[in-house]
């Protein structure tokens, strides 16, 4: 077909060429496609694989994201000690280097793949589809995967996760949902954690911090706890309770669950998958 | 920070597409991105030629266009503009939002070179 003298333009195809069509010529002599597909719909197809690959075994998947240092890996442990008996667990760990973490976990009996990410700030759907083929998921009830510490890039990536829980310790400052609203927005709950440092550290307002989950139109509980004083824990295992068997409930009946607001986005874009 | 891996999957996108209209080359795209996407649009134009760089997309002019953040009021339903860490109804001030648009990370259209066939 040649573009030059118009021999290409057939009476099947000639609408695609008229204003507004899908191939009107444009400046330069190429060809306009409209596309409207999200940027990341490659990570976003592993990510649904990964999901069905969850929903094939019923196991429940957390994506737990947080700066570095908030606590995720010491909430893992305290969480895998007190549901240890009561629920098979398994973990994915990311980190820029060493396997630490998973040693930690590993230190508890449950199995834990580490992904050594290198210099990648996030994990995505890809490496947790290859950390998939390292673990067996029959038996498994909770998968959690202990993001990248960073709150900006992780929660821009869809791993196939049902639920996505951020947590913010009280060092950080109870500005930081309105600081880093992508990932504070993305939170399915939002655990602070350290909270046995609030009276040291008085300027950190557990209301001011709920305000600004509030303000990011958030209705996501905000679960105060400390890992190392032993408080709060039972609440953020309620919660977890409560989700599984929700979770539970949709795969029974042949459904998924998806982190609330990524529904809404894609609904709302009609994008394509 | 993510922004190269965001560039990365444009580029692999914009191959794959190229295949499918049968083009040798990538002269345009734009792509729309809201700010609660998570991804700067000057990172994403810097990393842009980086990713592009021995692909057909190569020499591609990249657009890329602000999407407003906008929010539909589940309270009193209206719509009305926001702000990325403000995302309450500016009519009633409700928190009960949701967005309507802002979080988008989108290719919109791109502008290929076909493939000349001989006759």
């Amino acid at each position: 077909m040649c573009d030059t003298c118009g021999c290409n333009v057939t009476h099947g195809n000639r609408h695609l060429l008229a204003p507004g069509g899908r191939l009107e010529k444009t400046g330069q002599g190429g060809e306009a496609v409209t596309v409207l597909r999200n940027l990341l719909s490659e990570n976003d197809r592993t990510a649904a694989h990964n999901r069905s690959h969850f929903d094939r075994h019923a196991v429940f998947a957390i994506n737990l994201m947080s700066s570095p240092g908030a606590g995720k890996t010491a909430l893992l442990e305290a969480t895998v000690d007190a549901l240890g008996e009561r629920f098979r667990i398994a973990v994915i760990e990311g980190d820029l280097e060493t396997e630490n973490d998973a040693q930690r976990i590993r230190a508890r009996g449950v199995p834990a793949v580490q992904i050594t990410t290198g210099s990648a700030c996030h994990l995505d759907a890809h490496m947790v589809h290859n950390a998939l083929h390292q673990l067996e998921l029959d038996g498994i009830d909770i998968l959690f995967i202990e993001n990248v510490g960073n709150l900006v890039c992780p929660a821009s990536f869809d791993l196939g996760q049902h639920r996505n829980v951020t947590l913010l310790s009280v060092p950080e400052g109870d500005d930081k949902p309105a600081k880093y609203p992508v990932m504070f927005r993305a939170a399915d709950v939002v655990a602070l954690t350290k909270v046995d440092l609030l009276p040291v550290l008085d300027d950190f307002s557990t209301e001011r911090a709920r305000d600004h989950m509030h303000a990011l139109a958030s209705a996501a509980p905000v679960l105060e706890l400390s890992v190392r004083a032993g408080d709060g824990i039972s609440a953020w295992l309620d919660w977890l309770a409560a989700e599984l068997e929700h979770y539970r409930q949709h795969s029974r009946r042949g459904e998924t669950l998806r982190p609330r607001i990524q529904p809404e986005g894609l609904r709302l874009h009609g994008l394509k998958a | 920070m993510h922004e190269l891996s965001v560039c990365q999957a444009l580029v692999g996108q914009l191959e794959a597409l190229a295949r499918e209209q049968q083009a040798i080359r990538v002269v345009k795209l734009l792509v729309g991105i809201g700010p609660l996407s998570g991804v700067e649009p000057a990172l994403l134009s810097q990393a842009f030629p980086l990713a592009a760089a021995g692909t057909l997309a190569q020499d591609a002019e990249l657009t890329i266009e602000d999407r407003p953040v906008r929010v539909h009021c589940l309270q009193c339903g209206q719509d009305s503009d926001a702000s990325v860490n403000r995302l309450l109804c500016g009519h009633c001030g409700d928190w009960r939002t949701e967005l309507l648009s802002g979080d988008e990370l989108m290719l919109v259209q791109v502008e290929f070179v076909r493939e000349q066939a001989y006759v």
